[in-house]
């Protein structure tokens, strides 16, 4: 009687959430799609015609998709490389007695919290300027030519930017869970004689697998949207060396107004998240068992 | 000799450490320290660490010669707006799923996260159709809106989490008590989970307040929120550094100290509780 009566409760207090989400997800969606098979653009209303799959054949074909494509591959694999392999090591660090962890910590997080756009922005002209950025100054100082980052290493400089941004997530992360291994493990295996390595390679790095997987799936779903700090930085120069998918598909859609070969790369950009968001799905629904 | 050689390590460990970690707080400490140089000074050929004349000119510059305020309130109208209305929507559905579980629950939970791995770019035409045929572009209601909407997965699910490690018995026990179910949430339930709404809330405000892409996508002047207003310092015509720096710090000081206070349940929210 009372559980009837919480069910039907359940479903009307389920009902804004659901509701909402599938609107936000459905509709825009459905549109996207409709929109890929027009030929339609922004500055001309009412033109629309149906073009088949003509909008994803160029697409596809256009050497900017290539390389916005390649790039995307390079940001995030790069980001996750950095960010992953220095998170491990951070988290190491700080899992040790160490005077002032506290203050590390706080330290380490900090970036994370920085908005995007401003972190771009202090990285472009402060750091990595080459006339009158630090970077630039420490090269004249030990007689080296000093980098122009954005136009030499544009893309490698948006990597260094973002993983700067995403370390601290990747380190509070593999911390945390560095922090729920069985201590008495890593002492049996002192009793037995064991070295740093080994002791690293066959116990601490198994244990932390899985909040690796974690952060390498959160962090890719997040990083394959890249778009401000390429916005404020480089706007995806020179030509198409720092653009990625992301970047490629706002500047068709609302700078060349080409709506529907947006909404071609808008279609392929939500598969590709897809096929990572599977994985990320897989992993945290074992989890929900538990 | 055992204590003697922890100790050198000890001592190893921390300069290690400190050292490391002041190089990735190096950018944030070097914009605070360039907002109170002169103009000169910010891009002087041979920067000091501290020895300059300090100055608080760049931040009465910017407070009093752009609508650094106004831009200030958007941030914290379109962030708490939009985590105050999130928690609304989203406390209801997390009790109904922690509370009256059925076969559906899971896939439901699931379902409500795959909404949060769409990217943007693959709705962001036909957001921006439709911001601009109801007339939302540039404005807060329409990027509290959004935010609300991108955030909502998030707090369910953190809301869930926490309601599930509520004991049944509390809320049984009230029941046996003949507590109607709005006095069941009210009173036993919510004050129990407190301290994790508040969690809650704060992730999300600090999400929404550093959120870029549909800020810099649909808004302009008006509705820009500190995200979109610290991007047009970027023109390439006029750019002064110790400005830049002082917004910057004034923009990011408010939310770092959120962050600082809010790193535990930072890892519960962001990796859905798959990570413990």
């Amino acid at each position: 009687m009372a559980t009837t009566h919480s069910r039907t409760l359940a479903q009307i207090m389920l009902f804004p959430s659901v509701v909402l989400l599938l609107a936000w997800m459905i509709v825009p969606l459905c549109m996207t799609l409709y929109f890929s098979f027009l030929d339609y653009n922004l500055l001309s209303p009412g033109t629309e015609e149906f073009i088949g799959f003509l909008n994803y054949e160029f697409f596809l074909t256009d050497p900017a998709f290539f390389a916005s494509f390649f790039n995307t591959l390079l940001l995030v694999g790069g980001v996750l490389l950095i960010t992953i392999c220095g998170g491990i090591g951070l988290a190491i660090l700080l899992d040790q007695a160490i005077w002032g962890r506290n203050y590390v910590r706080i330290m380490v997080l900090a970036p994370f919290f920085v908005m995007p756009t401003v972190s771009a922005l202090v990285w472009k002209n402060m750091l990595m300027n080459p006339v009158n950025g630090l970077f630039a100054h420490f090269a004249t100082l030990i007689g080296v030519d000093p980098v122009d980052f954005f136009a030499q290493v544009p893309l490698l400089s948006i990597i260094i930017i973002v993983s700067w941004q995403w370390l601290p997530f990747a380190a509070l992360i593999l911390l945390t869970a560095i922090q729920s291994l069985d201590r008495e493990q890593l002492e049996a295996a002192d009793l037995d004689g064991a070295g740093p390595f080994s002791k690293f390679f066959y116990i601490v790095l198994p244990h932390l697998s899985r909040a690796v997987t974690a952060v390498i799936l959160i962090e890719t779903i997040f990083l394959l949207s890249i778009f401000a700090e390429i916005l404020v930085t480089t706007s995806g120069g020179p030509g198409y060396e720092s653009t990625n998918i992301t970047y490629l598909i706002y500047t068709q859609s609302l700078l060349q107004f080409d709506v529907g070969g947006g909404s071609a790369g808008g279609i392929i950009a939500v598969i590709i998240a897809n096929i990572v968001a599977i994985f990320l799905m897989r992993l945290i629904g074992k989890n929900l068992e538990g | 000799m055992a204590i003697n050689s922890s100790g050198k390590s000890k001592f190893i460990y921390t300069l290690l450490a400190w050292t490391i970690s002041a190089a990735i707080f190096f950018p944030i400490f070097w914009t605070l320290l360039t907002s109170f140089k002169t103009e000169a000074e910010a891009i002087s050929a041979n920067p000091s660490l501290f020895m300059f004349d300090w100055t608080l000119e760049n931040y009465e510059d910017v407070l009093a010669r752009s609508p650094y305020f106004d831009h200030f309130w958007n941030s914290v109208v379109i962030s708490v707006g939009s985590s105050l209305i999130g928690l609304l929507i989203a406390i209801p559905a997390a009790w109904s799923m922690a509370f009256v579980q059925s076969k559906r629950t899971k896939n439901l939970l699931m379902w409500m996260l795959s909404t949060k791995m769409l990217p943007p770019v693959g709705v962001l035409i036909p957001i921006y159709l439709l911001f601009r045929d109801f007339d939302l572009l540039d404005t807060k209601l329409g990027l509290v809106i959004v935010m609300t909407l991108i955030n909502l997965p998030i707090m369910v699910w953190m809301l869930y989490t926490y309601f599930r490690e509520i004991p049944n018995e509390i809320l049984e026990a009230s029941r046996m008590d003949g507590a109607s179910i709005s006095a069941e949430i009210f009173h036993v339930l919510l004050p129990i989970a407190l301290p994790g709404i508040a969690s809650t809330l704060l992730l999300n405000v600090i999400l929404a307040w550093n959120e870029a892409f549909w800020t810099l996508i649909l808004t302009a002047a008006n509705a820009a929120p500190l995200t979109a207003f610290i991007a047009s310092y970027s023109s390439p015509e006029g750019l002064f550094y110790a400005k830049l720096s002082a917004a910057s710090a004034m923009a990011i000081a408010p939310i770092l100290i959120l962050g600082w206070f809010s790193q535990k349940q930072l890892v519960r929210g962001l990796t859905f509780g798959a990570v413990k």
